[in-house]
């Protein structure tokens, strides 16, 4: 099988995630941007988190009512199409990035347009529609703010929620000043940095496609096997105009966003939105079924991958995943790296699980991405659906393949802890030689040494110690304490 | 009850001092505890490396060096997390036994033993890092605090941003070094602020990256493990210890 | 093999021998409609959690609906207001045949994207409303409209009678019907995507005005 597609070439391809992060980390406003936008973010889902006595009950219904699902997704398939299709819509099924273009440019071209608006959405990201939707001759036109300024600044989106986080209203202005008039109706003259203003533009310069264009293309937060109902949340009304106006609505989800029943969505209308925007609810959320108020309506549904992470048994839990971001708000590595220096349209933490294993380890940024993570833990404590991205991390680092060095030092560790005797005469060593231990190291250890100095090796260790005294107290030679 | 020490391997050979003190504050609590010689490393490196089977073995080795105690004790929360959350994936038979047995020092203080002021004495500013693994790997709460602000003249101050990871995650310092020491840099930036003069934590390993940063950058910032504050009754020690291994 | 089947192949064969799990319903409403606190009551809840949003909010008699509804229009100024069928007339009139100070327009034959973009603004009723999200949720019925009546004109003024106030989320999924398009309203319409400082008021409407009776 070819390599999955993620929606992100690039320079950010080529390098591994250090490499990458460390120029990252260098961009003094970048860093600015993110500190900012992440720390806001982070109170005020804790903030609306605090707020119900019973998230933790949620969370744990979260968990479970998606592993049910992912146990049970080709029974939920069936009885979402058999659904959506009584409704009046039309599903079609796509096994790979390719294929899901391949359906929607052909649905498209149907239509006779040439144009599109689109819902943020990342399953299309992922696939790349965009450009393949250009290749035929048709235009996409983002709607999200987020995206519509990741769409006019020429630029990759670096977060699930918020794709334009890495820019702030400065360089927003600038973008919409310079670039909206090449995509259609120019930024206002005299647009001020406030993001009021910046909203505005925004409305009116999008105002008059959305009254006009006939096809639309979305995403879908999740699918209701039971009744064949799509849910959207969003905020800004770009999705209900996208959702409502238009004749044809083409909508590409994947797979495993599924639940089985109505019902279910009590617990994931209140997980999402707290996760993710740190709102109790955001300003609209939009449900329908089949071909609404006369409406021609497609579901793709997507596996691009996703079959794959299913076999896994430990990563399969990535699955469970509903976009809400909050790992990535949190993460202090996220913050400081931004979400370019993953190489996916899916950064931080959940991007550092599933990128991997949708794409496979075959890359030095794919192999390095598991290992872009201190393992806090962090991200698992605000996972509204409980995945615990640090065992998969763990895992995924089990299956990556090792540099040679690493796997001689490692083993030579192993072969030391093996046995206390040598572990004994390996402190004794150490501590024989502490003198001649340079305060900068070469090598692979100077990643330690240019920034930090290394502890002083002591005379003696304790087993030595406790051998020599029994473990009595007060025979101390005075080199522990206060260092 | 027959109580062992785990040492760990970053204490045994480079912090001996810890152990010593948490040997020194057992004893004074009442308890014998005791060192089995065979024991060394609990596997966190290499499976949080992904080398799994020789965590795997180490797993297996931890479980017979301490089989037969009925309490054992880690002054180290990463440590005590290892064993704690990775074992029962690891080596789910060999290791169930033992797992629920093992106690990070501020959980056998206050859980097994039921104490909080351990009658120590510390005249010093101090703050104190709840280091991801004691915090959200252990979950020990406010234990480490409430022992804390029952020593006697110690002022605690609390850290900005306590809960965010210094950087270390073991390997992650060497694999991803920029971040890491962007990390650190917004730590050691945040406890200058607190004005303290120990920095205090449950976990060497932590300690041993921040206070690499604290040192290099020349701010006179002590770093003490827990155990070390706990173990502290008389002023003139402590401080002539401070004093001799400053910078 | 076609695309689906694969698909479905694929699954079978990926969870296969995995074991399937109950789902514990532990929250709150999970047994039964929620009764939600006795103070504040869910209404005065639903006003405190709309304004949070911006939204402007009345809480009156049911009897004082029609006055709060025309001063709200004045203040707007507005001149045609879009009036969905079945809207109860008691709304915008206290007594049958009283002449109204603006213009109202029915959807019947249905306005085009460009007659609702000009309209003044939009007086619905709703389906459901949520306490503690402060959410209103319109589901295309009586009094209702489709689904772009809400969208395209600036103002929305939507009337929700006490009745119709619900403790929390579960309560409300539990009374909606799936098979009817949707629309959950919480506030006007809003944006978090410039350094993730919330300002009101993009593509939907940019003003939402809710009438709360006792």
């Amino acid at each position: 099988m070819s390599r999955t597609f993620l929606g992100m070439p690039g320079r950010a391809l080529e390098r591994g995630f250090p490499a990458n992060a460390a120029v990252a980390v260098r961009d003094s406003q970048l860093r600015f941007n993110l500190r900012k936008a992440t720390r806001t973010i982070r109170g005020k889902r804790a903030a609306v988190v605090a707020e119900l006595p019973d998230w933790e009950g949620l969370r744990q219904a979260g968990k479970a009512i998606k592993d049910h699902t992912l146990r049970n997704l080709d029974r939920y398939l069936e009885q979402l199409e058999a659904a959506v299709t009584a409704a009046g819509g039309h599903v079609h099924w796509a096994r790979d990035a390719d294929e899901a273009n391949r359906i929607v440019a052909d649905l498209v071209r149907a239509t006779g347009e040439t144009e599109v608006v689109k819902v943020k959405s990342m399953a299309t990201q992922e696939i790349g529609l965009n450009e393949a939707l250009a290749a035929e001759g048709v235009t996409a036109y983002e709607t999200d703010l987020a995206e519509l300024i990741v769409q006019l600044g020429d630029d990759w989106p670096s977060h699930i929620l918020v794709p334009a986080i890495h820019r702030n209203r400065a360089e927003i202005r600038e973008i919409f000043q310079e670039r909206m008039g090449e995509w259609g109706r120019p930024a206002p003259e005299h647009l001020t940095d406030d993001p009021r203003a910046l909203a505005e533009a925004a409305r009116l310069h999008l105002r008059e496609r959305f009254l006009s264009t006939k096809v639309a293309i979305s995403g879908a937060n999740f699918m209701i096997a039971e009744t064949g109902t799509l849910v959207v949340l969003e905020s800004e009304g770009n999705g209900r105009m996208c959702l409502t106006l238009p004749r044809t609505l083409i909508s590409v989800v994947g797979i495993e966003k599924i639940l089985p029943t109505w019902r279910d969505l009590e617990v994931f209308l209140q997980l999402l939105p707290r996760s993710s925007t740190g709102e109790r609810m955001n300003p609209y959320t939009s449900t329908w079924t089949g071909a609404t108020e006369g409406q021609e309506f497609h579901l793709v549904l997507l596996d691009n991958g996703r079959t794959g992470v299913l076999a896994d048994e430990v990563g399969r839990q990535a699955l469970r995943c509903i976009r809400c971001s909050a790992c990535l708000n949190v993460c202090p590595v996220y913050e400081r790296a931004g979400g370019h220096a993953y190489g996916s349209v899916y950064p931080g933490p959940i991007g550092a699980i599933l990128t991997p294993q949708l794409r496979g380890m075959g890359s030095e940024l794919d192999r390095s991405l598991p290992y872009a993570s201190s393992l806090c833990g962090a991200c698992y404590e605000v996972c509204p659906v409980a995945i615990d991205i640090p065992e998969v991390l763990v895992d995924l680092r089990a299956k990556a393949r090792h540099p040679r060095a690493e796997r001689l030092g490692m083993a030579a560790a192993g072969w030391i802890f093996n046995r206390p005797e040598r572990l004994a005469l390996a402190q004794r060593a150490g501590g024989r030689l502490r003198r001649f231990v340079p305060k900068r190291l070469p090598g692979p250890m100077s990643a330690w040494t240019d920034t930090r100095d290394l502890p002083d090796i002591p005379r003696e260790s304790f087993r030595d110690w406790w051998d020599r005294t029994g473990g009595r107290t007060g025979t101390e030679r005075q080199d522990g304490g206060a260092r | 009850m027959r109580v062992a020490l785990f040492i760990t391997c970053v204490n045994d050979t480079l912090f001996p001092g810890t152990g010593k003190a948490t040997v020194t504050l057992l004893r004074r609590l009442g308890v014998d505890v005791a060192f089995p010689r065979a024991q060394t490393c609990c596997g966190q490196m290499h499976v949080n490396t992904g080398y799994r089977e020789e965590g795997v073995r180490l797993a297996r080795h931890f479980a017979e060096v301490f089989g037969g105690y009925d309490a054992v004790v880690v002054p180290s929360g990463s440590c005590g997390a290892m064993v704690r959350e990775q074992y029962p994936r690891l080596a789910p038979a060999a290791t169930g036994e033992v797992v629920p047995k093992v106690y990070e020092l501020s959980e056998f203080l206050i859980d097994v033993l039921g104490v909080t002021d351990v009658g120590a004495y510390f005249p010093h500013r101090v703050t104190y890092h709840p280091t991801c693994h004691s915090l959200r790997g252990l979950h020990l709460g406010d234990r480490p605090l409430r022992l804390l602000r029952n020593v006697r003249g110690l002022e605690l101050v609390p850290l900005p941003g306590a809960e965010e990871c210094c950087g270390f995650g073991g390997t992650f310092a060497v694999k991803n070094p920029a971040i890491s020491a962007a990390m650190c840099a917004d730590k050691v930036g945040n406890v200058m602020a607190t004005g303290a003069e120990v920095l205090c934590a449950a976990d060497n390993s932590c300690l041993m990256h921040i206070g690499g940063t604290l040192t290099r950058q020349k701010t006179g910032v002590k770093i003490m493990h827990l155990a070390e504050i706990l173990a502290a009754t008389e002023a003139a020690e402590v401080t002539a210890t401070i004093e001799r291994s400053a910078p | 093999m076609n695309a689906r089947d694969q698909i479905l192949a694929r699954i079978r064969g990926a969870v296969a021998g995995a074991p399937d799990v109950e789902v514990p319903r532990d929250y709150r409403g999970a047994t039964g409609p929620d009764a939600g606190t006795a103070e504040p009551r869910p209404i005065d809840l639903l006003a405190e959690r709309l304004r949070d949003y911006r939204a402007i909010v009345h809480v009156v008699p049911e009897a004082e609906i029609a006055s709060v509804v025309r001063e709200a229009l004045a203040r707007r100024d507005a001149a045609r207001l879009v009036v969905p069928d079945g809207l109860p007339p008691a709304w915008l009139r206290p007594r049958e045949a009283e002449a109204l100070p603006y213009e109202t327009v029915g959807d019947d034959p249905e306005l085009s994207a460009d007659d609702l973009d000009r309209v003044d603004g939009v007086i619905t009723g709703c389906a459901v409303a949520i306490a503690e999200t402060g959410t209103i949720v319109l589901d295309a019925g009586t009094g209702q409209g489709r689904r772009a009546l809400t969208l395209l004109p600036d103002y929305h003024l939507c009337v929700v009678r006490a009745d119709q106030v619900v403790a929390g989320v579960p309560d409300a999924v539990a009374r909606l019907a799936p098979e009817r398009p949707l629309t959950w309203i919480s506030g006007p319409s809003a944006t978090s995507d410039i350094e993730l400082d919330r300002v009101e008021g993009v593509h939907g409407p940019r003003t939402l005005e809710v009438v709360i009776s006792t």
